[in-house]
């Protein structure tokens, strides 16, 4: 396990680079959920204050 | 085909069919991703060169390749737009825009830091890198055109100008390599003869490349579900699914 964490001695530049992609391609997929969550919100409130 | 086209053209119809793909499409990104990770960082044997620091690869490529595919995405739907005035292939355009953004990003970095350990450099103004970070650029650009125009139509079909100008970089990313052989190495994979690249290295490295194309289909359509009911506010349809509340 700890050679596997090594990397042969490049542990900083390829985990870097995983967590890197990780951490980019999760806040893309977070940001799209956040937006989705606020549109709704706006809309029906949108929709609600017509209705009244 | 006409009829099917229409219908994917419509709105609705649009949200409905994304809405019942994106789970079976998120399904299978986390299979390719979990078996090319497995794949790619214990099974795969190390290279005899490089050593272990080789496993960027299987971040770093599928990236860069996503950072290429995505652009043609976006000038593709930018130019529909553009000529058949589809609201959807425009949307389309916009929500790929900061998805092909990322990649591009990733790719750079994952690339410096793969150069750092074997090149020495964490970059060198090679062709390669020079035409991605205007491929980085371009994305940028194309965004930014987008925000500061505010009518939305003219935004639109200059946004969609500037992609389709900037699609002669492409080629010039992908062939950079051959023509000005400097420090990037020339392809492995993309090439019409055998891939110079055993199996075990080569199945990882296509499962991230499916989980990667997986992932941007999942989040543009997901974009698009949501930007497509700001858009369509006013129709009736959009109503009815608000208060469904799906």
């Amino acid at each position: 396990m700890r050679e596997f964490l090594e990397m042969g001695g490049y542990a900083t530049y390829v985990w870097t680079s995983y967590g890197l992609t990780f951490a980019v391609l999760a806040a893309n997929l977070i940001a799209a959920r956040n937006k989705r969550r606020l549109v709704h919100q706006q809309l029906l409130r949108r929709l609600q204050s017509e209705e009244q | 085909m006409f009829v099917w086209f229409h219908k994917l053209g419509s709105p609705p119809h649009f949200y409905q069919l994304a809405g019942r793909l994106l789970p079976w499409v998120g399904a299978a990104c986390a299979i390719c991703l979990v078996a090319g990770l497995y794949l790619g960082l214990f099974v795969a044997p190390p290279d005899y060169q490089q050593g272990e620091s080789y496993r960027i690869i299987y971040v770093h490529v599928p990236a860069a390749w996503m950072s290429m595919f995505i652009y043609m995405v976006m000038a593709t739907a930018g130019g529909i737009a553009l000529v058949w005035r589809i609201k959807l292939a425009d949307l389309a355009a916009e929500m790929a825009a900061p998805i092909g953004a990322s990649f591009t990003f990733l790719a750079l970095a994952t690339g410096s830091l793969w150069g750092k350990p074997m090149w020495g450099t964490w970059w060198v103004w090679d062709a390669r890198l020079t035409s991605e970070l205007i491929l980085l650029f371009l994305y940028l650009g194309y965004m930014a055109l987008r925000s500061a125009i505010e009518n939305p139509q003219t935004a639109a079909r200059a946004a969609a100008i500037l992609a389709l100008v900037g699609v002669v970089n492409i080629p010039i990313i992908h062939y950079s390599v051959e023509w000005w052989y400097t420090l990037h190495q020339p392809a492995t994979v993309t090439k019409f003869d055998k891939p110079s690249i055993v199996w075990e290295m080569l199945l990882p490295l296509l499962l991230m490349a499916l989980a990667f194309k997986l992932l941007f289909a999942y989040l543009l359509m997901y974009k698009m579900r949501t930007e497509v009911l700001v858009r369509e506010q006013k129709s009736g349809w959009v109503k009815q699914r608000l208060e469904a509340n799906n």
